[in-house]
């Protein structure tokens, strides 16, 4: 058994992942972990990653998850190209503090975007309250003015003239909320323009492939929800209430 | 002027970044960034780095946020023993595994109860005991998690020997510690680990390091805790408000 990569192209991490491994023709088996139905607290994933979260690698006995750490042992298992994870000592940690930051002012909102204007109404059938939904909308345009001012500035890519694991993680996350038919880069043609030259980078066929669920999620008929896992997440919605 | 290091020791990622500088023997200048005087936010400080966050390091022109970034500067520019940052790549890669974990669970977790019984009634704003009793119960979930899946039997949490997952996981364990809530009682897994990172990193080096936060709450009863301006309070607000 080769390498397997354990994911649903609903998770911007695991959109990530599978990108740069096709993208880099790095052979794989493509296990895939149905969000949607609850496979994440299935006996067998548990197995695989206790912590019940995607994506997970598993590379013979090696099992390994968090995408970052995902991204960089690909990296450099396979000998990507080096303008992925550039090996000058600045350069390099201009990527690693952005990888660092993403979690909380970029991954973290953005989710929480696709929550409140499709998940939740769809599932609870409650609306979050305008004020909540402001505050949100707020920190996320409040941390996009942040990347464009500190991490994108003037360039063509964060590193410069090339893409990098940055670029790549930044725009799957920032893609999150089009599940839920909101398009952040409305907000800034410097942004839009960058989201179009990574897509271009990487490829429009992978890249919308990589996208189909996310963008058909509206279309999901919630209805099949298995009844654990809806009140698994209404129990973590408590936190949005 | 060499490398520059902008720091408050009572944050648990500036504890990191400066315990790791002094082990290795890495020539730098401190510069204290007083969280409580609203340094943070002053005019001077807002010219090193106008997003107004610290740790920072600033090596010639060039400026560097985020501790796990800087930790990964310093070993690779000043070539650190292995261990640190292995380069076998599967520790490399449990490193990494550890700390793209401990910003998700950890970072934003521990350093709620500082916020709750310091920093929010210094500037006479209230976390509800509700939101310190969630945390309460995520620490624990965390510390369950952080011993079975990344100490498990070994000494440390991803290797056989420190390496910067320790550092940062142990900054943020000492910070609920500082304000009264003992989490290595009843842990004696953890409490083993903590004994031998402690050991590792040498007893002064650690009394120096945590000084400042081992102190705070005698500072509060003794009310010699500086309190912060007007200025600095919109920021903390913002980050008490962020509290679930």
């Amino acid at each position: 058994m080769g390498l397997e990569l354990y994911m649903d192209l609903l998770s911007a991490p695991c959109r990530a992942v599978y990108i740069f491994a096709r993208k880099n023709s790095i052979p794989f088996d493509f296990q895939f972990v149905d969000l949607l139905k609850g496979h994440h607290h299935s006996k067998e994933y548990i197995e695989i990653n206790p912590l019940r979260k995607l994506p997970s690698l598993k590379d013979g006995k090696f099992i390994l998850s968090e995408s970052v750490a995902i991204l960089s042992y690909l990296c450099r298992k396979y000998s990507a190209p080096s303008h992925w994870y550039p090996p000058d000592l600045h350069t390099r940690a201009r990527v690693d503090e952005f990888m660092a930051w993403q979690h909380t002012a970029i991954q973290l909102p953005m989710n929480k975007i696709l929550w409140i204007k499709l998940l939740i109404p769809m599932i609870t059938g409650e609306e979050v309250s305008a004020e909540k939904t402001e505050k949100i909308l707020e920190e996320v345009k409040i941390n996009l003015q942040l990347f464009e001012e500190k991490f994108l500035q003037d360039r063509m890519f964060i590193t410069g003239d090339h893409v990098s694991l940055a670029d790549l993680v930044a725009l799957v996350e920032m893609m999150q909320p089009m599940g839920g038919n909101y398009n952040v880069f409305l907000s800034s043609p410097k942004l839009a323009e960058w989201r179009m030259r990574v897509e271009l980078t990487l490829g429009s066929g992978l890249f919308w492939e990589a996208h189909d669920r996310l963008v058909k999620l509206a279309d999901w008929d919630c209805s099949t929800l298995d009844p654990g896992v809806k009140e698994r997440i209404c129990e973590f919605l408590q936190k949005y209430k | 002027m060499g490398l520059e290091l902008f720091l408050d020791l009572l944050s648990q990622p500036s504890r990191a970044v400066y315990i790791f500088a002094k082990k290795n023997r890495i020539p730098f200048e401190l510069r204290t960034v007083d969280l409580l005087k609203g340094q943070l936010v002053s005019k001077e400080f807002l010219q090193v780095n106008r997003f107004q966050k610290i740790p920072v390091l600033k090596d010639g022109d060039f400026v560097l946020a985020e501790s796990v970034a800087i930790l990964i500067y310093l070993s690779l520019k000043y070539q650190t023993e292995a261990h640190w940052y292995p380069t076998d790549i599967q520790t490399r890669a449990r490193v990494h595994e550890y700390l793209g974990w401990h910003a998700d669970c950890i970072r934003g977790t521990f350093g709620v109860l500082l916020w709750a019984r310091v920093l929010a009634p210094l500037i006479g704003a209230q976390v509800p005991e509700e939101k310190v009793g969630h945390n309460r119960t995520s620490m624990d979930q965390a510390l369950q998690q952080l011993e079975d899946k990344f100490l498990g039997d070994r000494p440390f949490l991803v290797s056989n020997q420190v390496t910067l997952a320790d550092l940062m996981a142990l900054e943020e364990l000492m910070q609920p510690v500082a304000v009264g809530y003992d989490l290595f009682e009843g842990r004696p897994r953890l409490a083993a680990w903590r004994t031998r990172v402690e050991a590792f990193l040498g007893a002064e080096l650690f009394q120096e390091a945590h000084s400042r936060i081992l102190n705070i709450l005698e500072q509060m009863a003794n009310k010699t805790i500086p309190v912060p301006p007007p200025e600095a309070h919109p920021t903390m607000l913002k980050r008490i408000a962020r509290i679930t």
